[in-house]
């Protein structure tokens, strides 16, 4: 797949063309802005204001990029290992609930040291089940995993919404009879530390910089990390290497779920502290956009995840303040994609003319494999 | 609960309703087969649906211009084929993955459709949508003519497209060049085949019904717009595509398949399924189709036989 090819290049071109698709979806979302009557310039200051403002709303901002970084370190590694995920969504939404359930059946039992290891375990296992799933239906029926993982995701929320409404909803929900779709208060020995109170920043930050530095090194540094990139780059030539292909696509989609179920345990225990309805909603579709935009590597996907979770909380500064609707921002993400893998053909011309050169009178290998069609000029 | 209707008079109304909201499904699966069929896998159909169900109501609805229900179509046609034109230019011109591209095009879709809902409409929306035609003499067959003869006229519109499509695509030069690009672009570009023009033709045409489609979601199924109304209904469109082997037959078929799933908390509702003593929680039923879904494709095993063979390959012509 010639997208992780280009995202691999040591190329200038390849470096800038994330931030000029950026800048590109801005002026359009501008353009949008206007056509709608909303002041651009003022929209986006107000965003800016949302995010950087005074030192609450960075930590605001902060604390919104974890989810979003450890999902997109997940997405780093499946779509390096050719599997398109898009269901880390639905990932992270069992990774949370699978966090609630346990917790609240553990209640006051558990110190914190036992708790936050263990729900954070459960997360992961969560979340690599919901990734494994389509996974292995990918590796053993050919099922394409962009649809699998979508119909995961609705098939996610509306099990939310089943344990939510019943088997986990806050008995006190019922005692009142407003029976709102929410869980009980997770107990307090697995909520992660706030670091600056009274901002929701909290611990969760550690974990997600770990795991991108962790998975930076599972990825480039030992053998599993290799067969996986390998699969994603050419899958024949990996299987006449004598790679077990059908392995390492399924490991993909499981890994890459499980850091999504991790995102969905740090986002309960560290800031809503309980499932609620509309629980993150999102958070694994800006994901994939934070990895394209950190060009599939975990360790740019850091950077990635501040800037998106600066554009998320200036989102919602900008629809209270002046009344343009954060779904804007699910616009401009979907713009972000469509220009970064579109600005992609250039990367890979250039990267095609330096082989080229390089090769010199040997002439360009990749492409006189293809006989030129004779007959057209 | 319905103690006035007999149980024959409810499962007439569900299966005339499995009938009409399979429509949507028809318009979206048959614009992504020609699609499909030339090489270019659009997965941006849940979003090209998303914006022609929004525009085609706001105009036609009270808040937006009033205008006639025909209108409507015509500017989610239009819309349609706007966004299928940028979603040829990034998978045909710019040779784009087309799996992530259409992704992108889903998330722009969404959260265009629910920022003009929120600030055009104010987050309601309401019309009268389309009237239902009663064909003359069919209608008043008993239970066939409720069923089958008492739509809309856009339910009867999905339902023609089928075997036009099948023209189109077996019986027409056009058609002929859809498939030969989808199988092999480079011996149809050594015979004078447009490979680019073909492929832009297709998309095109595919985002034209993506946006009919979402139109007759709202403004004929439901007469409303709720922000992400579709709610996967694209992506099952495209796992019909696959489902129905690329034929518009099968894909009528599966989308009638899939409206019944849709439709399945209606049915459960009409055939009185029960657990213990219990309904069946609602959320476990609109889980199924989606389940169903996963299913299918797991069975559609056969499909590597009628795959085009081009399917999501770029296609440049080997000048250099």
């Amino acid at each position: 797949m010639n997208l992780r090819k280009s995202l691999t290049e040591r190329d200038p071109v390849a470096v800038l063309a994330p931030i000029v698709a950026v800048l590109l979806a801005l002026i359009a979302g501008a353009g949008i802005l206007l056509a709608l009557g909303k002041n651009p310039l003022e929209a986006y200051s107000s965003m800016w204001n949302g995010a950087f403002g005074d030192a609450s709303r960075i930590y605001n901002t902060i604390t919104r990029a974890i989810p979003l970084l450890l999902v997109a370190v997940g997405i780093c590694i499946s779509f390096r290992g050719g599997v398109i995920n898009i269901g880390a969504e639905g990932q992270l939404f069992i990774g949370a609930v699978s966090v609630t359930a346990v917790s609240v059946a553990a209640g006051d039992a558990l110190p914190a040291v036992v708790m936050v290891p263990l729900a954070l375990i459960v997360g992961f296992l969560a979340g690599a089940l919901w990734g494994f799933i389509p996974g292995y239906l990918k590796a053993r029926f050919d099922v394409n995993e962009i649809l699998s993982t979508v119909m995961m995701n609705q098939i996610a929320i509306q099990m939310l919404l089943f344990l939510l409404s019943g088997p986990l909803i806050d008995p006190r929900e019922i005692e009142l009879g407003t029976r709102i779709p929410q869980s009980a208060r997770l107990p307090e020995a697995v909520w992660l530390g706030r670091l600056v109170p009274p901002s929701r920043l909290h611990t969760g930050v550690f974990i997600a910089l770990i795991a991108a530095a962790v998975v930076y090194l599972l990825l480039w540094r030992t053998p599993l990390g290799y067969r996986m990139r390998a699969v994603g780059q050419n899958k024949e030539a990996s299987r006449y290497a004598g790679i077990n292909v059908p392995l390492y696509t399924v490991l993909a989609l499981a890994l890459s779920g499980g850091l999504a179920g991790i995102a969905g345990m740090v986002e309960v225990a560290g800031v809503s502290r309980r499932m609620v309805e509309g629980f993150a909603v999102g958070y694994g579709f800006s994901g994939i956009v934070v990895a394209l935009f950190g060009r599939l590597h975990p360790l740019g996907a850091i950077p990635s995840a501040f800037f998106f979770g600066a554009l998320l909380t200036g989102a919602e500064q900008m629809q209270r303040t002046i009344q343009v609707p954060s779904a804007t921002m699910t616009a401009l993400q979907g713009l972000v994609v469509i220009f970064v893998v579109s600005s992609d053909v250039w990367v890979r011309r250039r990267a095609v003319r330096r082989s080229a050169r390089a090769v010199g009178e040997l002439a360009p290998l990749e492409i006189s494999i293809e006989p030129v069609p004779s007959e057209v000029k | 609960m319905e103690g006035s209707r007999t149980l024959l008079e409810i499962l007439v109304g569900a299966s005339g309703l499995t009938l009409a909201a399979a429509m949507p499904f028809l318009y979206a699966a048959l614009g992504e087969i020609f699609a499909q069929r030339s090489g270019v896998l659009n997965l941006g159909i849940e979003g090209i649906m998303l914006m022609g169900a929004f525009t085609s109501i706001y105009v036609v609805s009270s808040k937006g211009l009033s205008a006639s229900p025909i209108v409507g179509l015509l500017v989610a046609i239009g819309i349609g084929g706007l966004l299928g034109l940028l979603m040829a230019v990034v998978s045909v011109t710019l040779q784009a993955e087309q799996g992530i591209s259409g992704i992108g095009l889903t998330l722009f879709g969404l959260g265009t459709s629910t920022l003009l809902f929120r600030v055009l409409a104010e987050g309601v929306i309401v019309a009268e949508g389309f009237p239902k035609v009663n064909i003359p003499v069919l209608s008043t067959l008993p239970i066939i003519g409720p069923v089958f003869f008492q739509q809309n006229v856009l339910v009867y519109g999905a339902f023609a497209l089928v075997p036009i499509s099948v023209w189109v695509l077996n019986r027409t030069t056009w058609g002929l060049q859809i498939r030969a690009v989808g199988q092999n672009p480079k011996a149809a570009d050594s015979m004078g085949v447009n490979v680019a023009r073909v492929r832009y033709s297709t998309v095109i045409l595919g985002g034209m019904l993506a946006g009919l489609a979402g139109a007759s979601l709202s403004m004929a199924l439901t007469g409303v717009f709720q922000e992400n109304m579709t709610a996967g209904r694209g992506f099952i469109a495209v796992a019909l595509v696959y489902f129905g082997g690329w034929s518009p037959w099968r894909v009528m078929l599966g989308a009638l398949l899939f409206s019944a799933a849709n439709n399945l908390q209606i049915w459960a509702q009409v055939l009185g399924v029960r657990v213990g003593d219990a309904a069946i929680p609602p959320n476990l039923l609109i889980m199924l189709p989606y389940i169903l879904t996963i299913v299918v494709l797991i069975f559609a095993r056969d499909r590597q036989r009628r795959e085009p063979a081009a399917l999501t390959k770029a296609f440049e012509r080997g000048e250099n």
